[in-house]
């Protein structure tokens, strides 16, 4: 390491650290984000108010009903009318209805506008039934790597690349711009620095930031969440390591088109959404259009989101994973070496 | 080592369709002030950032200190200390770290820096301000921090591009002073300016317009372009008289608070039949401002 590299890390460190903001941005923000992830976004149902209207009214429609009802999911508000029922659920009352005509024909209704817990209601209503099928069909499903199907425990690891991009992506985009809105950048050009020594003392302090906020979500993940950690964490490192050149690379060449900080921020969440929404993060890859799949090939979010739910949930090793780090890692250097070549220290 | 610190020769610089330097030639000696004057898009900054050895000029050649500014940029940028219109001040970092960072970027040893860290805030008597925050300085004082900083390294040649823009008349002749200061020990100055003021301390001028030299030589050669020195009357309505000589007479008027400086070849009684109003008019050699107004003005017409 140079002199003048050492004295530009230390200059950085000194900024990011004296500035408030900057110390909620790497601390408390990975927590909270955590947080919100771990508590509040669940695609678990747990409780299902539902209209239970009965025309037929004999035993075994009211057999049925009772089964709903003893599985605890689903809580009943009996309705005289099929009327009143869709009433009831237009004005978001209830979430599923139990219809039974006057022959007894049974119909299960849920309200898809709630979308992902509509289907999961449904599935609910069909292993209810079909236990209860004379006779019984006995289906076991098990669900590996996640045996009670823990919303959490498929997000939480996520939300480590989604941070990570947020944070690394937003500083490094806007670093180099600040530099030359306020006129420094103007005075390093007449200093004898090297452009690359000016590149890496930028860049190496946020991808420090970035390693940071990894260990914090991971910790918040392991020891608040009891998110189990099966696989090895010097691996999850390695593809936090590969994923930042990603992110820094994009930040400084948005850093490199935007004239303002405003410029580039902007220019980053134009990054961090479609990278977000086509990472797997939320909605799975394999269910997208060809089109969109193939865009995903160039998401680097996409290969560390299978890296951390591989690493945490299935405990996997490179043995299956080095196809994902070392997409992350051709990306990662063509991001850095377009964004280094674009970046002119003279202007 | 030539006496000669800058040689500029034949200079071209564009931008896109833009041709802000149209073939300059200069020559800066050792110890000098030297100035380059010119109105807003004159090409002043482009020059200073070619001498700066930032930007490379499309043709001709820049000789900084004996070094070509292209080929030879890193022994170029060790030697001079380069001031842009608003000199990068780290706001959030304190004055001593921003010189520190300064003098760390060009390698200046930390043994050597303490001395000349002292000696420059004593110089620009910022030295109570040490702990201060640079954004929590006053325009001033940022100006003299900024000039410590662009100093720390003891450069042979300093390019200042504007360096009073925005300050205040006190902390300018403060300025000022500073830098005579620094031309006795020996460095070199080369400034732009806008402020004609701040033209008549240049040891030498040039001055620039639409990319081009028009004019060169000591403030009173410069002066002494203006033939026949410059006719001066007060007036209670200076605008309306400065026009009305300007439209009767081939002469170039202007106006200076309830003055009107009328120049070129024009008598007293020439002014005297275009105002009807008893004048009392008197001659004088006129200032640089008188020469720049009346360069640009015949220059245009």
């Amino acid at each position: 390491m140079t002199n003048r590299l050492k004295f530009m890390l230390k200059k950085e460190l000194l900024q990011t650290l004296r500035d408030p903001r900057m110390r909620i941005v790497i601390l408390i923000m990975p927590v909270f984000q955590t947080l919100i992830f771990g508590y509040a976004v669940t695609t678990d149902v747990k409780k299902v108010d539902t209209a239970v209207v009965d025309l037929a009214n004999t035993t075994e429609t009211r057999t049925i009903t009772d089964q709903f009802i003893s599985s605890g999911i689903f809580i009943p508000a009996y309705k005289a009318s099929y009327d009143e029922a869709w009433y009831s659920m237009d004005q978001g009352e209830i979430q599923a209805m139990i219809l039974f005509n006057r022959q007894g024909q049974m119909q299960f209704v849920t309200d898809g506008s709630r979308g992902l817990s509509a289907g999961v209601t449904a599935g609910y209503a069909a292993a209810i039934l079909t236990r209860n099928q004379h006779p019984p069909i006995t289906v076991e499903a098990r669900a590996w790597y996640n045996p009670l199907l823990e919303s959490r425990n498929f997000y939480v690891p996520g939300v480590i690349a989604m941070m990570v991009m947020v944070v690394t992506l937003i500083l490094s985009s806007m670093a180099v711009v600040r530099e030359v809105e306020i006129g420094t950048m103007e005075q390093i050009m007449v200093t004898p620095m090297k452009r690359w020594e000016f590149i890496v003392g930028k860049l190496l302090p946020f991808g420090a930031i970035g390693m940071v906020n990894v260990l914090v979500v991971t910790a918040v993940a392991v020891f608040w969440f009891n998110i189990p950690l099966q696989g090895s964490l010097p691996l999850l490192m390695l593809g936090s390591v590969l994923y930042l050149m990603n992110t820094l690379g994009a930040g400084l060449l948005i850093s490199t088109v935007s004239r303002t900080q405003q410029q580039a921020m902007l220019s980053a969440f134009f990054v961090i959404f479609p990278a977000s929404l086509l990472s797997g993060f939320a909605f799975p890859i394999a269910n997208m259009p060809k089109v969109i799949r193939f865009f995903t090939i160039f998401n680097p979010m996409r290969y560390m989101m299978t890296i951390l739910r591989d690493i945490f949930l299935k405990g996997n090793g490179l043995d299956i994973l080095w196809p994902n780090y070392l997409a992350m890692l051709l990306l990662g250097t063509a991001l850095l070496t377009t964004a280094t070549l674009r970046f002119k220290k003279t202007g | 080592m030539s006496e000669k610190s800058v040689t500029v020769r034949n200079l071209t610089m564009s931008f896109k369709e833009v041709q802000a330097v149209k073939g300059i030639s200069f020559e800066v000696s050792r110890g000098e002030v030297f100035g380059l004057v010119g109105p807003d898009g004159a090409g002043k900054t482009t020059t200073m950032r070619i001498l700066a050895a930032i930007l490379t000029p499309d043709s001709g050649e820049a000789r900084i200190l004996g070094f070509n500014s292209a080929a030879d940029r890193e022994k170029i940028h060790d030697r001079i200390a380069y001031m842009s219109q608003r000199f990068g001040l780290y706001q959030d970092l304190t004055v001593e770290e921003n010189m520190e960072f300064y003098a760390d970027m060009y390698g200046v040893k930390r043994s050597e820096l303490k001395a000349s860290m002292d000696k420059l805030l004593d110089w620009s008597s910022l030295a109570p301000f040490r702990k201060r925050p640079a954004g929590k300085l006053s325009g001033g004082m940022k100006q003299k921090l900024g000039l410590a900083c662009a100093l720390i390294h003891t450069p042979e040649l300093l390019l200042l591009d504007e360096p009073t823009n925005g300050v205040d008349p006190v902390s300018r002749k403060e300025f000022w002073n500073l830098l005579y200061k620094l031309v006795d020990e020996g460095l070199t100055i080369i400034m732009t300016t806008a402020y004609l003021d701040e033209a008549e301390r240049c040891h030498r001028l040039v001055f620039m317009d639409k990319g081009k030299i028009t004019a060169r030589g000591t403030p009173q050669e410069i002066v002494s372009l203006i033939p026949g020195g410059v006719l001066k009357f007060n007036s209670d309505n200076p605008f309306e008289e400065s026009n009305k000589i300007a439209e009767s007479t081939k002469a170039v008027s202007t106006v200076f608070g309830s003055q009107v400086h009328v120049m070129g070849s024009i008598t007293e009684e020439d002014i005297q039949r275009s105002i009807s109003r008893p004048l009392q008019i008197t001659r004088t050699k006129g200032s640089v401002e008188d020469a720049f107004v009346y360069l640009s003005e015949t220059n245009h017409a």
